[in-house]
């Protein structure tokens, strides 16, 4: 028999994907250009979604604006990110990058809960339901895979189709050499943490339209992003973007066998089991 | 002074303290030094060779969670529980660790690696929720009277700060025992190139996965242990991404380096967190952990050393260039 059940499960795992792959692909490219894993790229997704909720519910912007406005903040949050923390330590031993935005993680987690308090907060929208067949698929999560794939390709043709992207690939290819070559590296540095900070905005703004805000919210989509960085192949932003759709699956799939919790476990231990046949990432050469 | 003397007097002082009539808040505060120290000691028996784990939560979360279930559940003693988690971590350790440094995930691969680790233990620990009561936690069954030595269930306070300086002070002679050994050279130099490492002999692998095995067999006696103390354990508070971070956290300040560095970082981390309690009271939720963070930042920044490995520098300038590190 053939379980309709099952089939939303898929389908709302591909439509899971496409966040994934948004948030993979920020910190991808973070990673890919400056050499630094942002460990606090959840929290500023979360950020991102107070900066909404609290434009649109408290001063009653339009929604639009509000999320245009959430963007902003949270790219400039990137380069201010980049300027104060990581900039001092861009020399020291790279565990160190690591660690320094681990206490970013901290802080913006725990000025979130000072500032907003520990409640879950939502929009009030409500989001229409798509009926297909059978299947109930919310409209907020396919208004976010289309949003998701449409920035991909966004970003695609500005890193291939443009002078600053070609710099910025450029430079993720080889950081002694592009400086000489008149390529200001600080400069590329900046605009790299802006659209990483401006892509965790996009992604807010669209987590923000199917779950609820609140301080732990980047502690449980931060991981997931890892894993699919990870599994992609740390600043491979292809595979990033293809591990985010089977990372999905798992977490979709198991959920839907199992306890939501199995699914993440499944696809954690799936992601561990990976990293030794595979080191370097699913879709390596 | 020759330095034992020293130790040998520093450690009657402290055995002293409990016989000074101290309140039980303050010997609350000292217990819970030891114990956080004893696991912050084992997490940089492993991280001073640049193997930064951040998933340490799993092991704490095996050892409090494996002794709390198998002495409510079967009534196993935790003496006996503490040998059966410890001989469980130490496997995880090998499952995770063998494929690990085998095929060379180091830096921000095993960094992540272990963070997902944490997160699997944790997840495991919520999702048997029927068995370990979820997040909602687990409460471990105490005995009529509220004292047992075979229950390691102790109603004076004081007894527990015995067996908790005793755990503390295995945790630094095992420091000193690892600083002192070949392993140490070993780690030292295939933490610098794994290459060079393994053409003069080293089997990078075995000391990586050696020292591993011991870190995480440590942490998880000191889960036990916090489990046995606090008589109650939670998801969040074992195991975990936040609970792992909050080790990284105490050492880097402290000092990942130093003997007493990780003591002193959860000395410093308890002493900061009651200081704004006491101040600012429980209502303000989040101001600790804002300035923790702010400070783990500055601390990387400006004191990469730590506390101890700072005031190293400025008593011995000479003796600390001189170390790598």
């Amino acid at each position: 028999m053939f379980d309709t059940f099952l089939l939303e499960a898929i389908i709302n795992g591909v439509l899971l994907g496409g966040v994934l792959a948004l948030l993979a692909l920020g910190l991808n490219l973070i990673f890919g250009v400056i050499d630094v894993v942002w460990i606090c790229y959840a929290e500023l997704v979360m950020i991102g979604m107070y900066t909404i909720y609290w434009l649109f519910v408290f001063y009653g912007l339009p929604l639009a604006v509000a999320i245009a406005a959430g963007i902003a903040v949270v790219a400039a949050l990137g380069v201010l990110l980049h300027v104060l923390v990581i900039q001092p330590v861009l020399g020291s031993a790279p565990i160190n990058q690591l660690l320094v935005t681990g206490g970013v993680l901290f802080f913006l987690q725990a000025s979130a809960t000072l500032a907003f308090g520990i409640e879950f907060r939502n929009l009030g929208l409500r989001m229409p339901v798509v009926e297909f067949g059978d299947m109930f698929i919310s409209f907020a999560r396919i208004l976010a895979f289309a949003t998701a794939l449409v920035g991909v390709l966004v970003l695609w043709l500005f890193l291939t189709r443009t002078y600053l992207g070609t710099a910025i690939r450029a430079i993720s290819q080889d950081r002694e050499i592009m400086p000489l070559m008149g390529v200001d590296a600080r400069r590329i540095y900046l605009i790299t943490s802006a659209i990483g900070g401006g892509m965790a905005g996009v992604a807010a703004s669209l987590l923000v339209l199917q779950y609820d805000v609140h301080p732990a919210f980047g502690l449980s989509f931060g991981p997931i992003t890892f894993m699919v960085c990870v599994m992609g192949g740390l600043g491979n932003m292809l595979g990033g973007f293809l591990a985010a759709f089977v990372f999905a699956q798992f977490i979709s799939v198991g959920g839907y066998f199992l306890h939501v919790e199995w699914g993440y476990v499944i696809a954690f231990v799936f992601f561990i089991a990976m990293m030794f046949v595979r080191p370097k990432g699913l879709f390596s050469r | 002074m020759d330095r034992r003397i020293l130790a040998v007097l520093g450690i009657v002082a402290l055995a002293a303290v409990p016989q000074l009539g101290l309140g039980n808040y303050h010997l609350h505060l000292l217990i819970t030094v030891l114990i956080w120290g004893f696991v912050y000691t084992a997490w940089s028996v492993m991280g001073r060779f640049g193997m930064v784990s951040l998933g340490h939560g799993a092991f704490l979360g095996v050892g409090a969670y494996g002794v709390t279930m198998l002495w409510n559940l079967l009534g196993l003693s935790p003496w006996l529980g503490i040998v059966v988690a410890v001989a469980l971590s130490m496997l995880l350790a090998l499952l995770v660790g063998y494929p690990c440094f085998r095929f060379r995930i180091v830096g921000h691969y095993f960094a992540l690696v272990t963070l997902a680790l944490g997160e699997v233990v944790r997840l495991t620990i919520v999702g048997l929720r029927e068995q370990t009561g979820g997040s909602l936690g687990l409460t471990v069954e105490g005995v009529p009277g509220g004292t047992s030595l075979l229950a390691m269930q102790f109603g004076e306070r004081a007894s527990f700060f015995y067996l908790a300086l005793l755990v503390w002070l295995a945790g630094l002679w095992v420091w000193r025992m690892v600083d002192r050994s070949m392993l140490r050279y070993a780690l030292e130099a295939s933490s610098e190139d794994e290459d060079a490492a393994a053409s003069i002999g080293i089997s990078v692998t075995r000391a990586k996965l050696a020292i591993t095995m011991l870190s995480a067999a440590m942490t998880t006696v000191g889960g036990a242990l916090y489990a046995q103390y606090q008589m109650y354990v939670n998801p969040e508070t074992v195991a975990g991404i936040g609970i792992s971070l909050q080790i990284v956290f105490a050492v880097i300040a402290g000092g990942l380096f130093t003997q007493l560095g990780p003591t002193v970082g959860a000395v410093f981390t308890l002493l900061l967190a009651e200081t704004l309690r006491v101040s600012f009271g429980h209502d303000i939720h989040g101001l600790d952990g804002t300035v923790y963070g702010l400070l783990l930042v500055l601390f990387i920044i400006y004191m990469p050393k730590g506390i101890t490995g700072w005031l190293a520098g400025r008593l011995r300038p000479a003796a600390a260039a001189t170390r790598p590190a």
